[in-house]
């Protein structure tokens, strides 16, 4: 079987999909000495997807390209970027692909909206049903229906 | 020969199939009542051979006939036999052939199904329902044949992919599709309903034990899927946002805002329209869920065209049912019969609320999933939807949900009184604000939101309890009674009260989990025997490192022994990498130690070759179990409903004692 259909399968079978095996992610020799500083790291690599992974952030990856901007991330760190630098920084190399959480642009701006747009939608398709029923006729069931509920729905 | 046999049994279930399908809606034109009955024997042929048909396939891979291409391909003589048989369904042929015998099981449970379905509905039903099964069957012979052989037989077969030889794994499909494919019968209603151009409470009846069981099979699956996530994939997440993960997340918050609109329609009579759309819509979540994520599509726009036949088919099948479903509710929705005014303040009020905001939060994964894929193919531009979009968007849609659930329990039907609800609430409210300061009081300096959400989970698990406290007291009355009546009072409520509350209930404990994730941490060493680690209060010591051999594997393990941080040993902990040379993969499998409800987990890092040291990843999780106990509460809850007087099959007119005679016979 060759790599792509086993990958499928995977994703066909649940769960999150690695490139091989389980996860190592960060290695004892990449922890920075000041925990503070490291800390800032770990929170930076988890916004910052692994690129040549399955939606995984560099944080979690065993890739050696993962490795990479890991060490990335804390040199800029270590020269003392701030995090909006660190992750600028990034994105300048490797591009927008890069943040796992999407900037907020025109080009996003619908994916950035769904959430409200959609309570916006609900509420208003409701405000609209609640005019219109106003003058609903009332529903109306056989009698022998209307039996067979009451015979169903009698509690106790 | 049973391979043939079996794939011939394949070919006559396609026949059957659509005999099932095509039959009600001729007797429906020329009324010949003879010909509507057949719909009945076809949907019980049709499981009998697909039944078979998977028999045959199972048979081959538990005595690994490496004739066959699917066996070949999955399975390995040195497999243990549970993995033997979950390959079956390990791989994309016998999934799909899984996926087909559950809706030919569910097709002949409604055709023998004793219950009051009006029969045009029934009959309706039972054709939908036949020309999906039809559909499918068509898919798997002509492109995912399972039966294929291949000669010469090789003597040795490629295996399963290890990550997928693992209890959870071997029983999660199974469970997510029984989820999935029971959502068809839902649709195939829905579609009866929308044929007929007419719907009401019988409609919401004969729809919701099939909603529930589907949604109950559904939340165990994704459960078990987050749990092996957890402990197979070695670092100790539970949810991923992954496209995967949210392929079966969309169903399900779809079928839960579908439980509960089914529930705004029996008892009030309205929702009608929405309830269908919504059944529409979850079922064509579960095919997206299936068949998306199965095609590639996800991974990436070109690995679609990677098996273009199959991806055609997929996408010619989401196009009929999904396309075809969506426009007969077009045409036909309108002349369904709106029904029942409602006021905002009440419990259908609340339960539109939170199918608006179950619907909202659907929308947001749907799109979040989506939309890189829609932005590259429109604009070349590759972007990342991760888990910081989903947590920023789903969790503010979420709690005010949350919050809703036990008001909404409290407030009357029709018309509610909120200033009564909260003094009914008060209990609730009062003691979680209270959990909530003491927690954040005993564990000041941490993160702040995970006592809020620990208030949250408590106010939801006591909410649930007081429902049936009060409901047990009997609603404005002030009349005392002693606990003993209020405890047999209890046990008389009607099942699915206490399904409701479990339910609830449950997840309050899974929102308890998640906010004690909160506090969960993390150390990372490098280690020579003898050496420690230490992770929140517990601290693992490494006592060796050495081989060990499995059926088909070979291990390095790294034995450890964890204490509290008084001293006292707890336990080991054994985690190692697994080396599988059938397929030349190693895979980490993490270490767990269970204290209550909390887990120390340890995972293996990098072995170095000289001086037996090995990098060591330890974390402390706690109450984490509570996340998936919770689940396992929900589905249950769901299945307790399942039980209730009025869901039964045949539902019996027999009324129950009110008063019962004494409290043991009560405990029944």
């Amino acid at each position: 079987m060759s790599a792509a259909p086993r990958l499928a399968l995977l994703l066909a079978l649940g769960g999150a999909v690695l490139s091989s095996g389980a996860a190592q992610a960060v290695q004892p020799d990449e922890v920075l000495k000041d925990p503070a500083l490291e800390a800032r790291a770990r929170d930076i690599s988890a916004g910052l997807r692994c690129l040549v992974c399955q939606n995984q952030s560099i944080d979690d990856s065993d890739a050696p390209l993962a490795k990479d901007l890991r060490l990335i991330v804390r040199e800029r760190l270590k020269a003392g970027d701030d995090n909006e630098q660190v992750q600028a920084y990034v994105v300048g190399r490797y591009g927008e692909y890069v943040l796992l959480r999407p900037v907020f642009a025109l080009h996003t701006l619908l994916l950035w909206l769904t959430p409200l747009a959609a309570v916006g939608l609900g509420l208003f398709g409701l405000w609209r049903l609640s005019r219109r029923r106003a003058d609903a006729a009332p529903q109306g069931l056989t009698a022998a229906e209307q039996a067979e509920i009451a015979a169903l729905t009698r509690r106790d | 020969m049973l391979i043939e046999v079996g794939h011939f049994a394949l070919a006559l279930a396609l026949a059957l199939s659509l005999v099932q399908a095509v039959m009600p809606v001729w007797a429906a034109r020329s009324g010949d009542q003879a010909l509507r009955a057949v719909a009945t024997p076809a949907a019980l042929g049709a499981f009998a051979c697909i039944l078979f048909s998977f028999g045959a396939l199972t048979y081959a891979h538990a005595t690994s006939d490496f004739s066959v291409q699917n066996v070949v391909e999955n399975s390995h003589t040195m497999k243990p036999f549970l993995y033997k048989l979950s390959g079956v369904w390990g791989n994309h042929e016998g999934s799909m052939l899984l996926w087909v015998l559950i809706l030919a099981l569910f097709g002949a449970l409604v055709a023998v199904a004793r219950n009051s379905v009006p029969p045009t509905l029934r009959a309706n039903t039972l054709a939908v329902q036949g020309l999906i099964t039809f559909v499918f069957v068509l898919f798997i012979i002509t492109t995912s044949n399972p039966f294929a052989r291949v000669s010469p037989a090789p003597v040795e077969g490629n295996d399963l992919n290890p990550l997928l030889q693992d209890f959870g794994l071997a029983i999660h499909p199974p469970l997510l599709y029984v989820g999935y494919v029971g959502f068809s019968i839902t649709f195939a209603f829905a579609i009866a309903a929308l044929i007929d151009g007419r719907i009401d409470a019988v409609w919401a009846r004969a729809v919701r034990p099939w909603t529930l069981t589907a949604w109950s099979f559904l939340t165990l699956g994704i459960a078990m899927g987050s749990y092996w996530a957890y402990y197979e994939l070695g670092w100790g997440g539970w949810w991923f946002w992954d496209p995967v993960e949210n392929a079966s997340l969309m169903p399900w918050l779809a079928g839960t805002a579908l439980l509960h609109s089914t529930v705004v329609m029996e008892k009030r009579d309205a929702l009608k329209v929405w309830t269908v759309l919504l059944a529409i819509l979850t079922f064509s979540l579960s095919l997206l869920g299936t068949f998306i994520v199965r095609s590639g599509v996800l991974t990436s726009v070109h690995s679609f065209a990677t098996d273009p036949t199959r991806g055609i088919f997929i996408l010619a099948i989401l196009i009929l049912f999904i396309g075809g479903s969506l426009t007969l509710f077009a045409w036909r929705a309108p002349m369904l019969r709106q029904g029942g005014l409602f006021a905002p303040i009440s419990r259908e009020g609340a339960l539109v609320m939170n199918n608006l905001l179950l619907a909202a939060a659907c929308a947001t994964v749907f799109v979040g999933t989506l939309y890189p894929l829609l932005l590259e193919s429109l604009t070349a531009e590759k972007i990342s939807v991760g888990p910081p979009f989903f947590n920023y968007t789903f969790i503010p849609l979420a709690v005010p949900l949350l919050l809703i659930v036990p008001f909404g329990q409290t407030l009357a039907w029709k018309r509610g009184d909120v200033h009564a609800a909260s003094q009914r609430l008060f209990v609730a409210l009062a003691v979680a604000l209270v959990v909530g300061l003491a927690v954040l009081a005993y564990t000041w300096g941490g993160p702040m939101m995970a006592p809020v959400g620990i208030g949250l989970g408590a106010y939801l698990v006591i909410g649930s309890a007081l429902e049936i406290v009060s409901r047990a007291r009997g609603y404005g009355t002030s009349r005392a009674r002693s606990a003993a009546v209020v405890w047999r009072r209890a046990i008389g409520l009607p099942r699915s009260a206490w399904g409701t509350a479990l339910a609830h209930g449950g997840v309050g404990i899974v929102v308890l989990g998640i906010a004690a994730q909160g506090w969960a941490t993390e150390g990372l060493k490098t280690l020579k025997p003898g050496e420690s680690l230490a992770s929140g209060p517990y601290v693992a010591t490494l006592d060796r490192v050495g081989p060990r051999m499995g059926e088909n594997y070979s291990e390095t393990t790294a034995f450890l022994t964890i204490r509290n941080d008084s001293g006292d040993v707890i336990g080991t902990v054994e985690t190692g990498k697994r080396f599988y040379p059938s397929r030349r993969m190693t895979v980490t499998e993490s270490g767990l130690l269970t204290i209550g409800a909390s887990q120390v987990y340890a995972s293996l890092g990098e072995v170095m070759p000289e001086g037996g040291s090995i990098g060591l990843r330890l974390y402390y999780k706690p109450l984490v179990l509570l996340i998936w106990l919770g689940a396992v509460a929900m589905a249950l809850g769901g299945a307790v409903s399942l039980t209730d007087r009025r869901m039964r099959v045949g539902a019996p007119a027999r009324a129950k004692a009110k008063a019962l005679p004494s409290g043991m016979a009560a405990a029944e």
